[in-house]
């Protein structure tokens, strides 16, 4: 058994120059291709034309608004339409699509290249504008929480310190280790050219410390944790939950941000020092595989080519990052609005975002420490 | 609309069927039938299996025993073309409106269309305006989407789509929940005129009073499983079994139902 009724093709023939006779289905799927077909019909020369419907098997909207426009065309040229042969219903449907076919404009919403580029770029400012002042009136909670500690919310804050710090040490600590070993692997190389085996240890504990720790753990963190900020703030907005919590008193930046805010700055330090050591401690097993420096030699000329400061420079980065990625991810989830749509789109972008303001603000560390020369 | 057809042959004929979750039953040898070109309402209490018999109706469900035969094909033995051929010959008009929130109002109305046959863009958008007018809705609804609609535009934009390529059966969940009473209103005219214009069978699911003593032609009760009265809503309101009395006899069921009953006996006077 079958449901599928063999659509014939609908189809038009003109046996006279004053006559067309239609066939077929002339519905959505039986029209294929014929209105083309029908733009290029001739009988714009006959004052009058019949139309015969008397072998048309189905007809639906599609095809009377095809008919229609049909029509249109050839009235506009002045040829008067006959209908002749056509059954009842079929009859009906045509009238009541003449009383719509009317006007209906049909508006494009093309706009010159010119006018997107400036939509795009004021789009652009507002946003910045937005992230600007959310900064601001982060900055005021956060100074009025901290003036009246009792007021903040500690267990979210330490609710989320575990969910963005300890659950992350897993990933941090491998990437890390991987990372530590492909900068002492890298470098092998060109030190054993140089019989400088030793300075592995230079390469790998200046690298690490300063640079690639604070880094990468910025980058996983803004992947994990700034995006989950972006999507659960994000889905509370079309949910109506912030508008709820509002007109419950409880102000959305003090129990959503500022707790994520605190909990990073506090979470992204530790996570950079223990990223550190594990960093440090691939190099030193690249080392002994590839240039034959023992752990306790490695160790020994660490402690002496790296001092102190570079250490903490590294680790100092970490809150300004973490302030980054919290407030990136929590703007973005406030923007959301609409539909579950609007929720994927912002937190693609408070990922792209956090990260790219990290590596910026990485950049202008490293200009500051080196026009401070530290 | 197929010129070739019965007029009176049942567009849906369920015959025992009987639906499960766990040890949860949700039909227990139900029988259904739905004329060709009537409007149809299948109302009851949450839980009755309204919609789960709706969503096994437009084959997004398996029954568990029982036939179904939709507009004449039996949905349980049908391979996927089929299937395919059936479901193009149904529109559903989703509670929530089930629009595509990344496409606009006039692509998504468009869309069937697009998906299914061979027709110029140019006349897609075309067609895709004219439904959306003949829904009641602004021309430049069309380039908004969803998220940007109010509720009652948003059921307009959906019974739209639902009708974007001549379904023969369509099938409304709850199309007049959540309106504002003129917008309800408008619903009611708007089903009204879709039958008389294309000759469609309508199903509805609703719990609106309002539409169901205006609009409806006949009513299935369900509850315990089973159809528990099918009629009119005046048969339905003459009828003493107790599902149904709760339907008519809370505060709500009277107050929309003497006033017109009353109405229309004094006019037919």
């Amino acid at each position: 058994m079958t449901t599928r009724a063999p659509v014939t093709p609908a189809a038009v023939a003109q046996p006279n120059p004053d006559e067309l006779a239609l066939s077929g289905c002339w519905t959505a799927l039986g029209m294929g291709a014929l209105d083309r077909q029908l733009d290029a019909l001739a009988v714009s020369r006959q004052a009058q034309v019949v139309v015969d419907g008397a072998r048309v098997e189905a007809l639906d909207t599609v095809g009377v608004w095809v008919l229609q426009r049909l029509f249109q065309r050839l009235r506009s040229d002045g040829v008067a339409i006959n209908l002749r042969g056509w059954r009842p219903q079929f009859a009906k449907l045509l009238d009541v699509v003449a009383q719509h076919a009317a006007a209906i404009p049909v508006r494009t919403p093309e706009r010159p290249a010119l006018e997107r580029i400036g939509m795009a770029t004021a789009a652009a400012l507002e946003e910045i504008f937005a992230l600007l002042s959310f900064v601001g009136e982060s900055a005021l909670a956060l100074t009025a929480s901290l003036t009246h500690p009792a007021r903040l919310r500690w267990r979210t804050v330490l609710h989320n310190i575990h969910s963005a710090g300890f659950s992350a040490l897993p990933i941090v600590g491998l990437l890390s280790f991987l990372l530590g070993i492909v900068v002492a692997y890298q470098g092998a190389e060109q030190l054993r050219r140089y019989g400088a085996n030793i300075f592995v240890a230079d390469l790998v504990g200046w690298s690490m410390l300063r640079e690639f720790a604070p880094l990468i753990t910025a980058i996983i963190v803004a992947g994990r944790s700034g995006s989950a900020y972006a999507a659960q703030i994000g889905t509370m907005a079309v949910t109506e939950e912030i508008d709820a919590m509002r007109t419950i008193g409880i102000a959305p930046l003090d129990l959503l941000v500022l707790p994520k805010i605190l909990a990073l700055v506090i979470a992204l330090p530790l996570l950079t020092v223990y990223a550190d050591v594990l960093g440090v401690f691939g190099g030193m097993i690249m080392a002994r595989a590839q240039l034959g420096v023992g752990f306790e030699e490695f160790l020994d000329r660490l402690v002496n080519a790296i001092d102190l400061s570079t250490y903490l420079l590294g680790i100092g980065k970490a809150p300004v990052f973490a302030v980054i990625i919290a407030v990136v991810g929590c703007f973005q989830g406030f923007r959301t609005h609409g539909g579950a749509d609007s929720v994927g789109r912002h937190t693609t972008r408070s990922v792209v975002h956090a990260i790219f303001l990290v590596i910026v603000a990485d950049a202008l560390f490293s200009v500051a420490f080196s026009a401070l020369d530290i | 609309m197929q010129g070739d057809e019965k007029v009176d042959a049942a567009v849906i004929e369920i015959r025992n069927l009987s639906t499960r979750f766990g040890d949860h039953v949700v039909h227990d040898g139900l029988d259904l039938q739905v004329r060709r070109a009537e409007i149809f309402a299948l109302v009851g209490g949450s839980g009755s299996g309204k919609s789960t018999l709706l969503r096994e109706m437009i084959l997004l469900h398996r029954p568990d025993a029982g036939t179904i035969r939709v507009l004449g094909a039996d949905v349980q033995s049908l391979d996927e073309q089929d299937a395919l051929a059936l479901r193009q010959r149904l529109g559903v008009m989703f509670q929530h409106g089930g629009l595509f929130g990344s496409l606009s109002v006039r692509e998504n109305i468009g869309l069937p269309l697009r998906e299914h046959t061979g027709l110029d863009d140019e006349l897609i958008d075309e067609i895709a305006a004219w439904k959306l007018e003949l829904t009641g809705l602004a021309p430049e609804t069309g380039l908004q989407y969803p998220p940007e609609l109010s509720g009652g535009m948003l059921k307009r934009a959906s019974l739209a789509r639902a009708l974007a390529l001549d379904p023969e059966l369509l099938f409304l969940d709850e199309p007049t929940a959540g309106l504002d009473p003129t917008s309800a209103a408008g619903v009611d005219e708007l089903v009204k005129k879709l039958r008389d214009l294309f000759g469609l069978t309508i199903v509805i699911i609703s719990h609106d009073l309002d539409l169901l003593w205006q609009v409806v032609d006949r009513v299935a009760v369900l509850g315990e499983g089973k159809v528990q009265g099918v009629g009119s809503m005046s048969e339905l309101a003459q009828m003493d079994h107790p599902l149904i009395r709760q339907y008519f006899d809370g505060p709500r069921g009277r107050a929309a139902q003497p006033q017109q009953a009353g109405e229309k006996t004094w006019n037919q006077r």
